[in-house]
């Protein structure tokens, strides 16, 4: 006979409630980590789609996404022709702001040169870019549809393709252009601008730069001879992909990323001392019963299996609703909830600990109870 | 009477709390000896130390000097673990109490069988033993009923069901009647004296209902926690 469920069925109505409060607490911290990871993904997501396993930037820079980085168009065909190199591909980056069906789009805009590194990996819906000029690519979070139209600087362009998870560490949804779009996108001005400019002497042309230059190395390629390479031309330097994916970490998300470890970190321990507060509450509303059971003959095992289970009972269901209610919710969020099956894992496992902690404070209460207290006098 | 019919042999037992100035006295060198079929009644006025006797003899509490023999063995002579007296209160002693105290999570057959269950009997004969026990005490057709919805008077009758369930030869009944009107209360102490004779057990009741003293075997008195006369 399992006295944990008989009790649990007994008073289900307040079980599920409790459950049900336990299970919000829950969806809160799966929540906060699938926002962590969200913006450990989002962050890690610019640096990841060109695929490259060199970055060639500014020198003296930890370029182009921790610090600005500027250097010639014309260093690509130099990191082209740098032995071990298999392709390689300018790229640009900037936050514009587009006016857009009545709103204003924030949008990160990556300017590429199609047939080289740099361009999204993978297009879900629609084509690649197949024109020179004003077409694009956009993340499905920018609300734009293959076959629509949208002014970026003075001209407009039309959305050909869609990509999905692409944005920037501040969750501005990408938009992918040509290379030669983006540069003229970074320096037109607005007419009356550049007649100022031009009347100051200062319209002459200049060689157009770009943010970086990506690198995909042959099979067997040294990464790391190729970065120190490029670091004797003094100009430049270069960085290795796990070394740009590790910068953009531990400088541009690092304090966001250990403001939201911090907080999880005080919502679990909230939750902890909620599920003991619980269990023991639990417990103590059993005393009498308890000492019944302890009276009639019940080992220390049956009193303490009654607490245990339930608390485990508990713990798994208020997880178990948790992580229903996360799943139902998380693309209502603004920016991207990512939950891994590891994550799930790793918190039932926390929980089951945190239950079988609370519980323990429940058992001495339990254990302690004196049989002759259900006789009375 | 024959020295194997003797159940409960209590041989000058006390039992105080506390030390110095603060000691109390609950039990002073208390000797009683219970019979098979044996029905008898723990009198005396509140803090007379008849509920201190009935934990001792039910191995709930041990007794600060003195010898308790319960069925033959000799128990709190020091070789008796916590779970040991555990087992001999499930094997051979029931508990009646006064406010019933049966498990409100669990209907009035499962009250019953949980004590055989925690006894290691299969399901389903403690439920077969329960029904029977719950027929017997005319309360078979509430077996399913939890003891909310029961009556005072078959909320009793079922823990009477649970106390006999596993066929203990001691049963310890505090205030059985307390809860029943006059005529229950007369039922139960007739009900209490047949299961005494046909189970070969022994009955110590602690009460202060003066209607049902003529049901007892004997009544025992105790005074400032010495027995009076009996």
């Amino acid at each position: 006979m399992n006295l944990a469920i008989k009790d649990i069925r007994h008073g289900l109505f307040r079980f599920v409630l409790t459950c049900l409060g336990l299970g919000l607490l829950m969806t809160v911290v799966l929540a906060m980590i699938g926002i962590y990871n969200g913006l450990v993904a989002d962050a890690l997501a610019v640096v990841k789609a060109p695929a490259a396993d060199v970055w060639v930037v500014e020198a003296g820079t930890q370029g182009p996404f921790a610090e600005a980085s500027s250097i010639p168009a014309t260093t690509r065909d130099a990191v082209a022709r740098m032995p071990g190199v298999a392709e390689a591909g300018a790229i640009t980056y900037q936050t514009i702001e587009a006016s857009h069906a009545g709103k204003t789009l924030r949008l990160y805009v990556i300017g590429f040169e199609p047939g080289r590194p740099g361009g999204p990996q993978r297009i879900a819906e629609g084509r690649g870019l197949g024109r020179s000029h004003f077409e694009l690519l956009s993340d499905r979070k920018t609300g734009l549809v293959a076959g629509e139209t949208i002014r970026l600087g003075r001209d407009r362009f039309t959305v050909v393709g869609l990509v999905e998870d692409a944005m920037n560490s501040g969750g501005d949804p990408a938009v992918y252009v040509t290379l030669a779009d983006a540069l003229t996108l970074q320096t037109a001005m607005d007419p009356a601008a550049a007649r100022v400019q031009a009347a100051r002497g200062d319209g002459g042309l200049r060689p157009p730069t770009v943010a970086a230059v990506v690198a995909r190395l042959q099979p067997g390629a040294d990464v790391a001879l190729l970065t120190a390479t490029v670091r004797e031309w003094k100009h430049l330097s270069a960085l290795s992909q796990g070394e740009q994916e590790q910068l953009l970490l531990a400088s541009v998300v690092d304090r966001a990323r250990r403001q939201i470890g911090l907080f999880l970190g005080i919502l679990l321990s909230v939750s902890a001392v909620v599920i003991a507060l619980i269990i023991y509450t639990m417990t103590m509303e059993k005393l009498k019963q308890i000492a019944t059971l302890k009276l009639i003959g019940a080992p220390d095992r049956t009193i303490v299996g009654l607490i245990v289970q339930q608390a485990l009972i508990l713990g798994i269901s208020g997880l178990g609703i948790g992580l229903a209610l996360i799943l139902l919710v998380k693309d209502s969020f603004p920016r991207r909830v990512v939950l891994e099956p590891f994550n799930a894992l790793v918190l039932t496992g926390i929980i089951l600990m945190v239950c079988l902690v609370a519980s323990g404070l429940g058992v001495r209460a339990a254990l302690k109870v004196d049989p002759a207290t259900a006789l009375g006098g | 009477m024959a020295p194997g019919d003797i159940l409960v042999d209590v041989r000058g037992v006390a039992k105080h709390y506390g030390e110095g100035e603060t000691r109390v006295d609950a039990l002073r060198s208390v000797d009683l000896r219970v019979h098979v079929g044996e029905v008898i009644a723990l009198l005396g006025p509140s803090g007379s130390g008849k509920t201190t006797l009935l934990n001792v003899i039910g191995c709930i509490l041990a007794p600060t000097a003195g010898r308790v023999e319960l069925d033959g063995d000799a128990v709190f002579d020091g070789k008796w673990l916590r779970s040991d007296l555990r087992r001999l209160r499930l094997d051979k002693i029931g508990f009646i109490f006064q406010a019933h105290n049966l498990l409100p999570f669990l209907t009035a057959e499962e009250n019953v069988s949980v004590v055989l269950d925690l006894a290691g009997w299969t399901a389903e004969r403690g439920r077969a033993r329960a029904r029977e026990l719950l027929d017997y005490l005319e309360v078979g057709h509430r077996a399913k009923v939890k003891p909310a919805l029961l009556s005072g008077g078959e909320a009793q009758r079922v823990a009477i069901a649970r106390a006999l369930s596993n066929r203990p030869r001691i049963i310890l009944a505090d205030e059985p009647t307390a809860a029943l009107d006059s005529g229950r209360a007369q039922l139960v102490m007739d009900l209490l004296r047949k299961l005494a004779s046909d189970q070969k057990a022994c009955i110590i009741a602690v009460t202060h209902d003066e209607k049902i003293f003529d049901r007892f075997d004997r009544l025992i008195h105790l005074r400032d926690g010495r027995l009076v006369d009996s």
